[in-house]
């Protein structure tokens, strides 16, 4: 049941800062036709439809939209955004969203997601690439199931995916260079500890 | 045996695709009389009118039958192709392969069939057209004045153009002003014009207009007549106040002791027994409300008569009437609202005061309105914050409703939801709508600048609204994402749904005008012919024909007032030469025809008879007025005598009809 009106204020400003930091003036002009979830080739893992994400956006559901796996499930292909006849960047609205709740802490799938985008952006950060190994590894560990998908690893062996010794690229100060420019997004572990 | 000329229609593939055309043509090439065979794509067209006329030359017709359609499109469009072949028009016949055949046999298995009773029907054209006689259309006398019944928009706007042109208006309004709906909206959609401010000058220039003569507070009661020459009866309802003497200083309505609640508010305000329903109403006089006069209910009080400096009270005021001569009458008694009241109990059957109609809504709105423009709760009077709209309330709602769609709700809508979000800053406004529909132009824009400005719209109907201490509460769904909804709101608005003006089954009987299912008036054609209706002469302009906005309400209006000057602008009018004639040597002037008659055109006349070798000598016989004739033939079914023919219909031509089919 979705309550409106009175005390039932709407999320308004949080789904403000989404729609400004999505480059919109609003979504409200959204009609809902659909066009966005008809080509999403994702759709069919989402708990929540490309349009149904807006429409909650328009009814001011912050936190449902926040709490959805559909916004982590979006590769971000632009197919919605580049059809939308309405203008709008539904592609950004995801992303937007994911920054949303990767700040607040508030991702549909507890700490897994954040985690593993803290272990990918870490490793490229060290490596200028990713270390396939310590990721996996890594995510393990936190998950606290040392060999989930270990049998996969066999596979990955065998046609020379999975390497034990992380390689690093030419460019890697570059590329930390890149990431202090950005404002060191990715905290390092000792850091998280730290804090 | 006149030279007959037969033309079969394929109609594209509407009769060729299910019957063979060629093969009836060259069936029909053996029918007694057929001189000239042929068929053709589409006979109506330019190409297949030259073919007739080139045809009727060649061959020197003098009688042509096409097979084609129904006699109802384009009869008229053949008896002109005869006209300019020389031909007297009436010298043609038609045959309906269309309607009467291959749209309803389009079964493959009744094939052979089908084109059996094909070539039958032409058989059946083929003898009737052999005995056709040459008509002539009489003449008949114009009245160069119209009457218009109704003053809202459609009727002002008809009324000024008609009167524009030259021709002599009549308007009948049965309220105290002309107006209408429209002068009690606040702006309209999608310019946000103010309504009033284009509305009255249009009503001012009704009343100052030298061929216009306005019946404010009256009604036409009986109609009789034909085209051109109508007779009306209106009855001027008493006022109890002459205005001839009153010159509308207010006095009485400022000091009269009695308050009612305000119909032309929709009982937001409250007015006097004696009133003008507005300040800016046309005629700025006012009248007495009888039934809650305190002279007439406690039998003393009379501040208005001692108050009126020109003595124009008349409390002893009668009912008159007022006989007119018209030659053409519109009709443009517009719309009512959808009594909502009685049938949605799960919006409180109006028990709840803040749960109002849209229209209530214009007058809150309104800077002129009993709330002088500011919304707020009818309940407490304060200002509401959450506004919720409902739309489609009684209309698209079969069970309970009407089937149609009103039209024009979407777009008032959507202009409430701008006006709160403009008016009232922090508020909010949900819209539950079915489908949104912008059909006009700029309309779609408009609800997206609304839409844009903070309006929410929900797709799905409410299905509940209940009070819940001061706020109501509505549960609705929000169909795109499969989940309820509940808001918790001040004030809700409903968009109810137009439907025929109360009395317009009156008006309908009074004048001869069939209503559709729902009570509009129905027209002669819903494309081609919108404006006119079956009976010649009277014509429809606006709502009263079905809902619509007021853009198109005043094309209409437009409308029916060119097709009214071009009846009278003509000094004289051509009559339907289809009528029924009486032998008035067979007639024994029984009259058993009279009384069957629907459109009371056969009289009684004396005659002189002067026979061989005999006095002359007088008796009754029964005479048909061509004007009034609409050549339904039962008189002639009725005439003991068989004096009655129905030119274009004899007996005769009827007889030798059957007999081509059935012997």
């Amino acid at each position: 049941m979705i309550l409106l009106g009175g005390k039932n204020a709407t999320e308004k400003d949080s789904v403000g800062a989404v729609v400004r930091a999505s480059g919109h003036a609003t979504l409200l002009h959204c009609y809902q036709c659909g066009k966005c979830t008809a080509g999403c080739p994702l759709a069919f893992g989402m708990d929540y439809n490309p349009n149904q994400i807006i429409r909650l956006l328009q009814l001011g559901r912050m936190k449902q939209v926040l709490g959805s796996r559909a916004i982590w499930i979006c590769a971000g292909c632009w197919t919605c955004t580049t059809r939308c006849p309405c203008s709008i960047d539904i592609a950004r609205v995801m992303d937007s969203l994911r920054v949303i709740a990767r700040r607040e802490g508030q991702t549909a799938q507890g700490r897994d997601v954040a985690s593993f985008n803290d272990l990918f952006l870490q490793s490229v950060r060290r490596y200028g690439r990713v270390f396939e190994l310590s990721v996996v590894l890594g995510l393990n560990v936190r998950r606290r199931r040392l060999f989930h998908d270990a049998d996969l690893g066999r596979f990955m062996l065998a046609r020379g995916k999975l390497r034990f010794t992380a390689e690093k690229i030419k460019g890697v100060k570059e590329v930390r260079r890149l990431f202090s420019r950005q404002g060191a997004p990715v905290r390092t572990r000792k850091e998280r500890v730290k804090e | 045996m006149p030279r007959i000329g037969v033309f079969v229609c394929w109609c594209g593939s509407n009769i060729g695709g299910v019957l063979d055309c060629p093969a009836i043509a060259q069936e029909a090439a053996s029918f007694p009389g057929v001189v000239y065979s042929t068929e053709y794509k589409y006979v109506c067209s330019d190409p297949g009118q030259k073919l007739i006329v080139d045809a009727v030359k060649e061959h020197r017709l003098e009688r042509v039958v096409v097979a084609s359609c129904s006699p109802r499109l384009h009869e008229e469009t053949f008896r002109q192709v005869l006209r300019r072949s020389g031909l007297n028009p009436y010298f043609f016949e038609m045959a309906n392969l269309r309607e009467h055949c291959s749209w309803v046999h389009p079964d493959t298995t009744v094939r052979e069939q089908a084109q059996r009773k094909a070539v039958d029907l032409v058989r059946r054209a083929v003898a009737k057209a052999a005995r056709l006689e040459p008509l002539f259309p009489g003449k008949i006398p114009v009245v160069r004045r119209c009457l218009v019944i109704g003053g809202g928009i459609a009727g002002i706007q008809t009324a000024l153009d008609v009167a524009d042109a030259g021709l002599e208006v009549l308007l009948v309004e049965r309220e105290p002003t002309i107006g209408g709906n429209m002068v009690k909206l606040d702006k309209t959609f999608p310019t946000l014009d103010c309504s009033a401010c284009i509305s009255t000058p249009k009503m001012v220039a009704v009343a100052q207009h030298p061929n216009i003569r306005l019946y404010t507070y009256a009604q036409v009661e009986e109609v009789t007549g034909y085209i051109g020459n109508f007779k009306a009866r209106i009855r001027q309802k008493a006022r109890y106040v002459d205005h001839s003497k009153c010159n509308g200083c207010g006095t009485c309505w400022t000091r009269c002791p009695v308050t009612v609640p305000d119909d032309f508010n929709l009982g937001l305000g409250e007015r006097g027994a004696i009133y003008i329903p507005f300040p800016q109403a046309v005629p700025n006089k006012p009248v007495i409300d009888l039934e809650h006069c305190r002279r007439s209910t406690r039998g003393k009080c009379g501040a208005c008569a001692k108050l009126c400096p020109t003595g124009a009270i008349d409390y002893e005021q009668k009912d008159e009437f007022v006989d007119v001569e018209v030659g053409a009458i519109i009709v443009a008694t517009g719309y009512g609202l959808f009594p909502w009241e009685k049938v949605y109990g799960e919006y409180g059957y109006g028990r709840f005061r803040d749960v109002i109609t849209g229209l209530m809504f214009e007058r809150m709105v309104n800077a002129s309105g009993p709330t002088g423009g500011k919304i707020q709760r009818p309940s407490s009077g304060k200002e509401p914050k959450t506004v919720v709209f409902i739309q489609c309330v009684g209309s698209r709602d079969e069970a309970r409703g009407k089937e149609y769609c009103s039209r024009f709700c979407c777009m008032y809508t959507a202009k409430h939801a701008h006006q709160i979000l403009e008016k009232i800053p922090g508020s909010e406004v949900y819209v539950f709508y079915i489908d949104v529909r912008t059909f006009g132009k700029g309309y779609e824009e408009f609800y997206r600048r609304v839409r844009d400005e903070g309006a929410v719209y929900i797709r799905g109907r409410v299905s509940k609204v209940y009070q819940d201490g001061s706020k109501l509460i509505v549960r609705g769904a929000d169909t795109l994402l499969g989940e309820q909804v509940e808001i918790a709101a001040d004030m809700v608005v409903l968009a109810t749904g137009a439907v025929p003006a109360a009395g317009a089954a009156d008006v309908a009987r009074m004048i001869g005008i069939p209503q559709d299912k729902d009570g509009f008036f129905q027209e002669a054609h819903p494309k081609l012919r919108p404006v006119e209706t079956h009976t010649g002469g009277v014509y429809l302009a606006g709502t009263c024909q079905g809902p619509k906005d007021i853009p198109d309400t005043v094309s209409q209006a437009s409308g029916a007032a060119a097709k009214v000057c071009g009846l009278l602008l003509r000094d004289e009018l051509e009559t339907n030469p289809l009528v029924s004639k009486v032998n008035e040597a067979l007639c024994t002037g029984c009259l058993a025809c009279q009384p069957v008659c629907p459109y009371r055109a056969i009289q009684p006349v004396t005659i002189t008879e002067r026979l061989p070798g005999q006095p002359p000598r007088e008796r009754v016989v029964a005479r048909v007025n061509e004007g009034l004739c609409q050549g339904c033939g039962a008189c002639t079914v009725a005439c003991r005598a068989g004096a009655i023919d129905l030119k274009g219909f004899t007996n005769k031509q009827l007889i030798a009809e059957v007999d081509a089919l059935c012997l």
